[in-house]
């Protein structure tokens, strides 16, 4: 019954979490496929700035892992790939995947010519809208793979052909379609990740009715150089530098209305993206508004690190409302100051909301049956026997524990298939 | 081998328009003598990638030398089995940072073939290392609690072989202990289901349990690990391949705390852990009298997040504490109970937890520093309550409980680096100065690893051998050992058991690497590993004492004895020998020292410095390409040698360039310090070390050590790349031409 195909790994979710389970078990000798949604891997981290509390490119240790899918042969990868349907049971599944087109096949050598001929310009989703890129375009200066995308509505439009024909490897299909391929698996890791809680859910607040209310994930693409602001943090609605920053910790999350978990990580988040403002602009006022700081293991260092800041404040206090000031250009928080025990106001010049993770498979549920927790979370590292929940999946975590729990959830899928 | 040089020089992507392509196949089948020599305009495409293929099998070609895009692209398409290739990086680093049609480009481009055939020329396919003795797949667990248990059952179901040692006479550890958890769905305490996992590891055929023992001695490295094992006064010997120190933690001694929390003052302020081993078969009951309790309070952070005692926050303290107010909760739901917490920090579904004690009344304040007055038999506390603003003062209280935080078994014992220290001082002074500031290595009694570079596995901050690499937390600074659980650092259950389940796999791909005579993390598969020239070696323990992993011992006349499965192949071992007796089959100081003299340096009137950069080939490397992949343009005096880690930077080299003529030398590696991003740990700053040194000699040479520069570089650092690079050919051209040109 065993054969090579039945004792491969399918790892569904190109993010850290998922790439890490897939490399770890193909440096361990067994066949994976790792099936992801976007024209690229790495997932949300690749969006990330620096990690914390090193303040650390996430994009170093990104090139060590993409470095050893290229140099082991077992790891097969799909891009723009969404799973359909599973069948079959534990060392025995038959999966259906749905490739999306990017219109754009093996040929491309990312010389460019393309992005250069298209006028056509679109959201960047990878800045989180907050900027537009060319409608043919690589998805960020480090994508594996390096190769471009088109989005549908330019080859739906009439630039479509002039693009085309500026490629000079013949790498555009304009005719590619979705289709359907299917594998045979031992066993599947699902790690389908995270998305930032919808902001605009959080009416007192303000998102999207103050361009400078913006959220924690925007802050990282803003302090970013490839970002949309070359790295600049400026203010979204006059591109002005921020004198005054205020952080709104559990802005949703610990919240019975909204996301009522702790995401555990935008604490630590919103103090890394305090010190990014404090080294940008050496005299602005950072207030962090929180309900708890949580700090845990050592990271207690980096929050004794940035309380030792002059310029950044902590507020123990959940945030009631933002407004715009009697100008209109400067924003008012209201807090209550527990500590204080007085209603403040704070006027600030951007706002950043440390919104929570929810789990994609709040959303987009798995196509067999496993169980969820009350939030949408995969309830059970073994979901099913053969289909293991890795990452974010389970528990909203940070970098360290993703990799760890993506790293035991190998080990799992390989119990799976271990023929001894 | 044979070699049978081929060379394929790819016109796409502009590199065409940049360049005179027929000039350089003129150049390397004339000077270079390079036999074939073929042009593509399209080299990665099908028919550009068959050509490649042609020649091997029809002219056996095997060593080529592909002049295209980036090695980091593309490296599918050109990998040709069983042939040495060398990828020149005429795209990015040339035609897209050069501008197009210009003599200096067309210069680079010649110089990085010259390089190339000169790499070329001195590599040879690797050799897989097989050591003499047979190799083993058995995983060794050392603790038996529940991150060791786990291990152990996971790596067995995967079909190894465990070994599994506990000091203890049985297997639980702490969680032995404990009655009810609070872990996932944490919607309430449950059981204990730890009984069940001890009970899968005594039945399961695959693991052989050794409890009330200890490691008494580990010889060796990954696959060949001895490791006696000393149980009832007699050693057993079991061979190992890979190993997981899951050896866990002790409860912070409560005698250490601040007085004022009253531990020792009434026997009715205990701490958490001693709350749970009295209260683990029966009621909470007062201390003092075994009467029921009506009143009790938690101090949180009791000695925790303080500088003075333990600084770090231990993760689960207030995890424990709700589970222990919800059991008084449960047995008297009339008790009050209070918390009285810094910071609540209940991450994840925790928070769902947290929720349920405020339900069943429990009652949380917050407050900085609360005081334990005992007086009589009576025990109070007094809290600054931040919500009320005032001072609250609970009276009468049958019970407080202080959570105290975990100490990982890895912090006790002597540093060996301060004995180490003394012995030396006897020792040449000149070496001590070359050191990089020592390893934490206690003498915990855990591993008794017989390494050179000292017993235990090395600790970072705090005494947690835990991982500095946020990618990567498994790694640590020895091969083939991987801490899990609250040795690696403080966690609950939910992640102890990720934790344990985790460390073995990484056990068990560091035994199949290892089996098939390839280097683990992060050089995972490399074939290559160091070879040492013995006969020419001075005894000069550089190598053993830079090796940042402690992969060589030495004989009693301090001979290196490599151990190459324990080798990350980061080959600081061959920066650091002033002999240069350290190379790979592909890497070596004679290769790099080639091509460092195959670049053509022109004569001083023709006013074109050659400035030779060694990069990180990590981060730095990448981040060049970055620059061309922008099109960003810099000064075209600069020749670029991608370094496995900058630690491997021999000082021969500069000497090579210096006398050659080249006008500079710029060395980028990554980030050292607290916050060091190398992942050879200490091979960024080891070169910045090395090269401090060798500013005295230059000016001996009437060379200005200003020639020379280190700078750390990040991966995403591209944007100030051109700058940096720019801002360096300016300042050599201020000092002027080497005086050795043309020598």
């Amino acid at each position: 019954m065993a054969n090579t195909e039945t004792q491969s790994i399918l790892v569904v979710g190109g993010g850290i979490s998922g790439i890490t389970a897939a490399i770890e078990a193909a440096e361990a000798g067994y066949d994976t496929c790792v099936v992801e949604r976007n024209p690229y891997l790495g997932g949300r981290v690749a969006q990330l700035h620096n990690y914390f509390p090193k303040l650390c490119p996430p994009l170093c240790g990104l090139e060590i892992n993409f470095r050893r899918i290229k140099n082991n042969s077992r790891i097969r990868f799909l891009t723009l790939a969404e799973v359909e349907a599973i069948s079959g049971s534990e060392g025995n599944f038959d999966v259906a995947i749905r490739l999306n087109p990017r219109y754009v096949n093996e040929k491309c050598t990312a010389c460019g010519k393309c992005a250069e001929a298209c006028s056509m310009e679109v959201e960047d989703a990878f800045n989180y809208g907050m900027s537009r890129r060319k409608a043919a375009y690589l998805p960020h200066d480090m994508a594996f793979p390096m190769r471009y995308v088109l989005d549908p509505a330019l080859v739906k439009s009439g630039e479509a052909q002039k693009v085309k024909e500026a490629c000079p490897y013949g790498a555009i299909d304009l005719d590619m379609a979705p289709k359907t391929v299917n594998l045979k698996v031992g066993s599947i890791v699902w790690a389908s990740g995270w998305k930032p809680y919808d902001a605009k859910k959080l009416e007192t607040y303000g998102f999207g009715q103050f361009p400078d209310v913006i959220t924690n994930v925007m802050m990282e693409r803003l302090a970013a150089w490839t970002g949309p602001t070359q790295g600049k943090i400026v203010r979204p609605s006059d591109g002005q530098p921020p004198q005054s920053v205020a952080f709104v910790q559990c802005a949703g999350s610990r919240d019975q209305n909204h996301l009522p978990f702790c995401s555990g990580i935008c604490c630590l988040a919103s103090m890394k993206e305090a010190t990014y403002v404090r080294e940008q602009y050496p005299e602005a006022k950072i207030y962090i508004f929180y309900i708890d700081i949580r700090a845990t293991d050592r990271l207690e260092d980096f929050y004794v690190k940035v309380k030792s800041d002059p310029n950044i404040h902590f507020f123990k206090g959940k945030v009631a409302k933002i407004t715009a000031d009697g100008t209109g250009k400067k924003l008012v928080l209201r807090a209550e100051d527990t500590t204080a025990e007085s209603l403040q106001e704070v006027t600030v010049d951007l706002v950043v909301l440390a919104t929570g993770m929810q789990p994609n498979t709040s959303e987009v549920k798995l196509p067999v049956q496993v169980p969820y927790d009350d939030y949408g979370f995969i309830a059970e590292q073994a979901a099913k026997p053969g289909i293991y929940a890795a990452g974010c999946t389970r528990t909203p975590t940070g970098v360290v524990e993703a990799v760890q729990d993506g790293t035991a959830a190998a080990l799992k899928a390989i119990q799976s298939i271990a023929r001894r | 081998m044979e070699k049978k040089l081929a060379a394929y020089i790819c016109s796409g992507c502009g590199i065409g328009d940049a360049l005179n392509i027929e000039e350089l196949v003129a150049l390397t089948t004339g000077d270079l003598k390079v036999p074939v020599c073929r042009t593509h305009a399209n080299l990665c495409s099908q028919e550009g990638a068959a050509l490649i293929k042609q020649d091997i099998e029809k002219e056996g070609a095997n060593a080529l030398i592909i002049a295209a895009c980036s090695p980091r692209v593309m490296y599918d398409v050109f990998n040709f089995e069983n042939c040495i290739v060398d990828r020149v990086n005429l795209r990015e680093q040339v035609a897209w940072s050069q501008p197009a049609g210009d003599e200096n480009t067309q210069m680079m481009a010649a110089d990085y073939l010259r390089m190339s055939a000169a790499k070329v020329g001195a590599m040879d396919l690797p050799v897989p290392y097989k050591p003499e003795k047979e190799m083993s797949k058995t995983i060794l667990v050392v603790g038996g609690g529940l991150a060791g248990m786990t291990s152990a059952v996971e790596a067995s179901k995967a079909g190894y072989q465990v070994v599994l040692v506990e000091k203890e006479p049985e297997l639980g550890g702490f969680q032995k202990k404990v009655g009810q958890i609070a872990t996932f769905p944490y919607k309430d305490v449950v059981e204990n289901p730890l009984n069940d996992l001890i009970k899968e590891v005594t039945s399961s055929p695959k693991i052989k349990v050794y409890t009330g023992a200890k490691v008494e001695k580990t010889v060796g490295g990954p696959g060949v690990f001895e490791v006696s094992i000393k149980q009832n006064g007699t050693t057993a010997q079991e061979n190992i391949g890979a190993i997981v120190l899951a050896a866990g933690w002790q409860p912070y001694d409560p005698t250490k705390l601040d007085k004022k929390l009253g531990f020792g003052a009434s026997p009715n302020v205990i701490t958490n852990t001693m709350f749970e081993e009295r209260y683990l078969k029966g009621k909470v009951s007062r201390p003092s009298d075994g009467q029921g309790v009506s009143k009790a309070a938690f101090l949180q952070c009791a000695g925790s997040r303080d500088p003075q005692y333990l600084p770090y926050c231990s993760t689960v303290c207030c995890n424990t504490s709700l589970k222990q107010a919800l059991k008084i909760k449960a047995e008297n739901p009339e008790a009050d109970v209070y918390v009285i917490f810094k910071e609540m920090r209940t991450p994840g579904q925790a928070e769902d937890l947290y929720r349920k004690a405020q339900e069943e009344g429990v009652i949380f304040i917050r407050c900085q520093s609360p005081e334990v007055k005992v007086e009589g038999g009576k025990v109070a506390v007094e809290a600054l309550d931040e919500l009320l603003g005032e001072t609250v003062s609970l009276d009468g209280l049958d019970l407080v409980v202080l959570a105290t935080g975990m100490v990982p078994v890895t912090a006790f014992g002597p540093d060996i680096s301060k004995e180490v220290k003394q012995e030396e001082k006897t020792e040449d002074k000149k070496e001590e100065e070359l050191l990089v500031p020592p390893d934490i290595i206690r003498r915990s009694e855990i591993l008794n690893l017989e390494y050179r570079q000292g017993p235990e596995v090395p600790a970072l901050k705090y005494d947690f051998p835990d991982s500095h690499f946020i990618c990567f937390p498994y790694e640590t600074r020895r091969t083939g050992i991987y801490a899990a659980g609250c040795s690696h650092r403080p966690m609950g259950i939910g992640s102890t058991k990720e934790d344990g389940a985790g460390a073995a796999m990484k056990a068990i791909q560091c035994i199949e690497l290892t089996w098939r005579g390839a280097a683990v993390h992060p050089r995972a598969g490399d074939l290559t590993f160091p070879e040492f020239a013995m006969q020419r070696c001075t005894q000069c323990k550089r190598c053993t004492v830079e090796c940042p992993f402690g992969a060589i011992n030495e004989d009693e006349k301090a001979n290196p004895l490599p151990q190459p499965t324990r080798c990350r192949r980061c080959g600081v071992c061959m920066g650091a020998c002033p002999e240069r007796i350290i190379s790979f089959k592909n890497y070596s100081v004679g290769m790099i020292g080639n091509m460092i003299k195959a670049i053509e340096v022109p004569a001083e009137e023709d006013e074109k410095p050659r400035i030779v950069v060694l990069a990180c080939e990590n981060d730095a490397y990448p981040a060049l390409d970055m620059a061309g992949l922008r099109r960003m343009n810099y000064a075209p005096w600069y020749r670029v040698i991608p370094l496995r880690c900058l630690g491997s930077m021999n000082l021969v080299w500069i000497a090579d360039s210096l006398s050659k003529g080249i006008d500079g030398i710029l060395l980028l590696g990554c980030k050292h310090g607290d916050d060091y991003q190398c992942h050879f740990i200490k091979g960024s700053e080891l070169s910045s070390i090395r090269l401090s040194k060798v500013s005295e000699t230059l000016n001996r040479l009437a060379l200005e050590s200003d020639r020379v520069r280190f700078e750390m570089v990040s991966i995403i650092d591209y944007e100030k790349l051109p700058a940096l690079l720019n801002e360096f050919a300016e300042k050599l051209q201020e000092i002027g031409p080497n005086p050795f040109k043309g020598w």
